[in-house]
């Protein structure tokens, strides 16, 4: 029967359920519940820090986030992608491939305190850069501006390192089967390549998203003062000398960027649909 | 067949997934039934003898948010295993006070708890139902405001907040108003954001006293960052050893233990505490009631406040709460005690009271004054 | 010039500019550490201290290796509870394709300093069962890279055609290990190569839950330095970096097949 095949064929599933449940799910169910509890032991149900979610400071660092996050990955996933094609044409066992990805691997999990000083060295107020250009006031690098530019370090090397399988599943065979139809270059690339990458295009998009959306410890070391993005109100709700720990507002402001993010998943997912139907 | 295997499955599925959401048994706790020595005769000439041969069967010491270059923590540290060969565990160096309390609740029951928290005013008062009582051999030496009469916290050192600047790269504020000018521009960084760190705070009442209020009222101390903000003066950066020695963030409001640390490493680096707008703090030392180890615990208070570990704090920067009867007793360290930054003006040191009142003052205006 | 000559000429030009451009705006930071590095200051009497000083310190070595071991279990694991997950999806449960891909976005979107609250009575588990060394972070190593490595794993399985190839195998006798060793893996070899080195570049850059648990590794070893020592901290990381990049690229002789096979 269908039914029964479907639950054999979801059995091969339990292993990476179990581990996820284990390690991902129940800790994470755990968080949220304090999201609708109070602080004091013991805790009772309370929908104070939920409600805090609406207030309209707390809207405003949504806001930022989220456009911060749209804005580095939109960015990063155009300008890696470049990258990654000009990679995919090299020899896959040359040593320029190899070392190119090498370094946006590494440089892909670059961040924190050192790549926050990393630019600080470089363009804050004695600056390599700042020299070289001899530039007045760079104290935008502290500012949601600032934080766009140092989370593009990042991005671009993630973009390449995750989009890069995807290019080398581009066969020869469709550029010389275009060819022969007499195609161009532009042609070939708007109604074969881009339609056929567009799927790992947008994948490595939304990862790039949820990948600055929730980086805490750049933010930290370059915005200390103010919490202008989520991480930042979480990290500041929680190790909080001067008001307590509210460790309630930080579960839901945990649980406010999980349900962001599945919102931009759904919103994926239904344009994943649209855009490959003529591939099945 | 399949039906059954998949109910085990799912049975066992059920079982683990409930199991993680709750704490594993512990192993055994290898301190756990070790006697306080301190509920024993503190005035027995043996007690001392005593303690140290305790702590010492312990054999170890979890201290947490102690960074090297904090009052002289770093040879503190060193200083204590080396005279009584007890190990030290210094993990999460760079927290704040909340996290310490917030860790030993984690940890609750397990060898890796903290033993000793050194913590702010505002965390302190608040959970000293996590704390101990114990009273160091000295404990006649410590002014009464400056400890708990049931002997759970005890003040160990404190300081005034400064203005740190480096000489070589800017010239002396001689207050804060200086630092609105344009010489400073795009210069000056505050040690902790106002809204969650104790340093923050005392930022904000400092420059409230130099605006001629009181602590009881921020609006003036909120105001000045405010301006200095606008005038693209204050930077938000996180302070570090590398911002200050880099040049990035040349002046920096702090304890002025915090600053004459950067010394070492940046000579042209000075410390001046403004007239007249002198705000004190001290922090707060106590022992972690589920301590696992409470006599290594408690031989490190005795060591911190005899005259070498106080004179150790002094050497940071730091004024050790057991300066007055030092120096009347000469055991004080007089080059270093000479050294420490002269203040002039009446230091504030703000009570409970009115520092939750400023919390709650600037967690509703800080971010508009910075944004 | 053929049409394929020009193109390969024009693609290697352009390959070049794209790269040096791009390359030396990446590269600019990072001399910016060095040259911090190497300034001459109270703490760095002469420019090579600080580095040689990275050699000396003795909890900074021990540290590497732990996270080299992390790194190592960490690929393993989740390679073993990756790559079969995902080939079954796509011959057998084809609706459950943008579950999985959710939950694997998950740990991303999770500040772990939330999260630590939730794997505390996890992680206690796993010093009772398992280990209560440092070690004991590889099992939320496995879920923290799950996002990258995911991702790098699902652009290569959507370039071949898994449900085909697998059926063809199973009809020729092929056991499942077989299929996915023998028949799938060599296919998506340049996606697990991406997330082999994801997940080695994650866990050697993973700072705030080996410090929450009060673990050592390579990251937390150089927060402290950083501490004492500015210059050291700088040319550490800058020294892991490198290491890094070493590293990696060691990785990727693995599994280049030998001269004489010949290319599909």
């Amino acid at each position: 029967m269908a039914a029964r095949r479907r639950i054999g064929a979801s059995l091969g599933l339990a292993p990476f359920l179990l581990y996820i449940g284990v390690f991902l799910l129940v800790p994470t169910l755990v968080v949220f519940v304090h999201a609708f509890q109070t602080n004091d032991t013991p805790a009772q149900f309370s929908l104070d820090a939920i409600r805090q979610l609406n207030r309209s400071a707390t809207l405003k660092i949504t806001k930022d986030t989220v456009l911060l996050s749209i804005s580095t990955a939109l960015i990063g996933a155009v300008v890696g992608a470049m990258v990654a094609y000009v990679v995919s044409t090299a020899n896959q066992d040359g040593l320029l491939r190899r070392f190119v990805t090498s370094t946006c691997g590494v440089l892909a999990q670059f961040g924190g305190v050192a790549l926050a000083f990393a630019f600080i060295a470089t363009i804050g107020n004695t600056g390599v850069v700042t020299g070289w250009l001899n530039l007045e006031d760079t104290s935008w690098l502290f500012s949601l501006k600032g934080l766009t530019l140092v989370y593009l370090y990042f991005q671009i090397p993630l973009m390449v390192i995750v989009f890069l399988p995807a290019l080398d599943g581009i066969r020869p065979q469709w550029r010389e089967a275009a060819d022969n139809l007499g195609a161009n270059t532009w042609q070939y690339w708007r109604h074969i390549g881009f339609p056929l990458l567009l799927p790992a295009f947008l994948g490595s998009a939304l990862l790039l998203f949820a990948n600055a959306f929730a980086t805490y410890a750049t933010a930290r070391a370059l915005v200390n003062q103010g919490s202008p993005i989520l991480s930042l109100k979480i990290g500041n709700s929680l190790g909080n000398e001067v008001s307590g720990s509210q460790g309630n507002l930080a579960a839901s402001l945990a649980l406010e960027m999980v349900v962001i993010v599945a919102i931009v998943m759904t919103l994926y997912a239904l344009l994943q649909r649209r855009t490959s139907r003529w591939l099945r | 067949m399949k039906r059954r295997t998949t109910t085990i499955g799912l049975v066992a599925a059920a079982i683990t997934l409930s199991a993680a959401a709750c704490a594993a048994p512990e192993k055994s706790n290898s301190s756990a039934g070790s006697t306080n020595t301190g509920g024993g005769d503190q005035t027995s000439g043996d007690y001392m003898t005593k303690l140290i041969a305790d702590a010492q069967k312990e054999g170890q010491l979890n201290v947490i948010a102690l960074p090297p270059t904090w009052a002289n923590y770093g040879n503190i540290i060193k200083a204590f295993e080396s005279k009584y060969d007890i190990k030290i565990n210094s993990k999460l160096p760079d927290t704040d006070s909340q996290t310490e309390i917030d860790t030993a609740k984690r940890l609750k029951g397990q060898g890796s708890a903290p033993d000793v928290f050194d913590v702010s005013q505002a965390v302190a008062l608040a959970n000293t139902d996590m704390f101990a009582a114990y009273q160091v051999q000295t404990w006649a030496d410590i002014p009464a405001d400056n400890k708990d009469p049931e002997g759970k916290w005890v003040n160990d050192y404190g300081g005034y907040f400064s203005i740190g600047y480096d000489s070589a790269k800017v010239d002396a504020p001689a207050n804060l108003d200086d630092l609105l000018g344009s010489g400073y521009k795009g210069k000056v960084a505050l040690n902790g954001d106002p809204t969650s760190s104790g340093s923050g705070v005392a930022g904000v009442m400092m420059a409230t006293l130099a605006a001629g209020g009181t602590v009881d009222d921020l609006s003036p101390g909120v105001d000045y960052f405010k301006k200095l903000n606008g005038a693209g003066n204050l930077i938000p950066v996180d302070v570090t050893p590398a911002t200050i020695e880099s040049g990035q963030t040349p002046v920096v409001l702090d304890w002025d233990y915090l600053n004459a640390a950067e010394t070492k490493a940046l000579p042209s680096w000075k410390v001046v505490v403004p007239d007249n707008a002198v705000l004190g703090g001290y922090y707060f030392q106590a022992i972690n009631a589920d301590a696992p180890h409470p006599n290594a615990a408690r031989l490190w208070e005795e060591f911190l406040y005899s005259d070498e570990g106080q004179n150790l704090w002094l050497a940071g920067g730091a004024r050790p709460i057991r300066a007055d009867a030092m120096v009347k007793a000469g055991t004080i360290d007089e080059k270093l005690y000479g050294a420490l930054p002269p203040v002039k003006g009446t230091p504030v040191f703000p009570t409970v009271d009115q520092a939750t009142k400023a919390a709650t003052y600037l967690a509703d205006h800080w971010a508009d004054a910075v944004g | 010039m053929s049409t394929a000559a020009t193109r390969q000429r024009n693609q290697t030009v352009t390959r070049w500019v794209v790269l040096l451009v791009v390359g030396v705006i990446f590269v600019i930071p990072l001399y910016s550490m060095f040259q911090y590095s190497t300034r001459i200051s109270p703490q760095n009497p002469s420019t090579w201290d600080s580095w040689k000083a990275i050699g000396q310190n003795d909890q900074l070595r021990q540290a590497i290796f732990t996270s080299l071991k992390l790194a190592g279990l960490t690929v393993l694991g989740m390679l073993v509870l990756l790559v079969p997950t995902m080939i079954w999806i796509r011959i057998k449960v084809p609706w459950a394709l943008r579950l999985v891909e959710f939950l694997c976005l998950l740990p991303l979107t999770i500040p772990a300093i939330v999260l630590v609250v939730g794997l505390d009575n996890v992680m206690s588990w796993v010093n009772y069962l398992v280990t209560s060394g440092p070690l004991a972070l590889t099992f939320p190593y496995i879920v923290l890279v799950l996002p990258y490595c995911y991702r790098a794993l699902d652009a290569g399985l959507s370039a071949i055609d898994v449900a085909t190839l697998s059926e063809a195998a199973r009809s020729l006798g092929a056991s499942w290990t077989t299929v996915i060793l023998k028949v799938i893996v060599p296919n998506i070899k340049s996606a697990v190569l991406s997330a082999a080195f994801l997940a080695v570049a994650v866990v050697l850059g993973e700072f705030t839950i080996a410090s929450l648990f009060f673990y050592d590794n390579m990251q937390v070893v150089i927060a402290l330095l950083g501490l004492e020592n500015s210059n050291v901290s700088v040319a550490t990381s800058l020294a892991a970096l490198m290491f890094g990049v070493a590293l990696l690229f060691t990785i990727s002789f693995i599994g280049r097949r030998p001269r004489q096979e010949v290319e599909s």
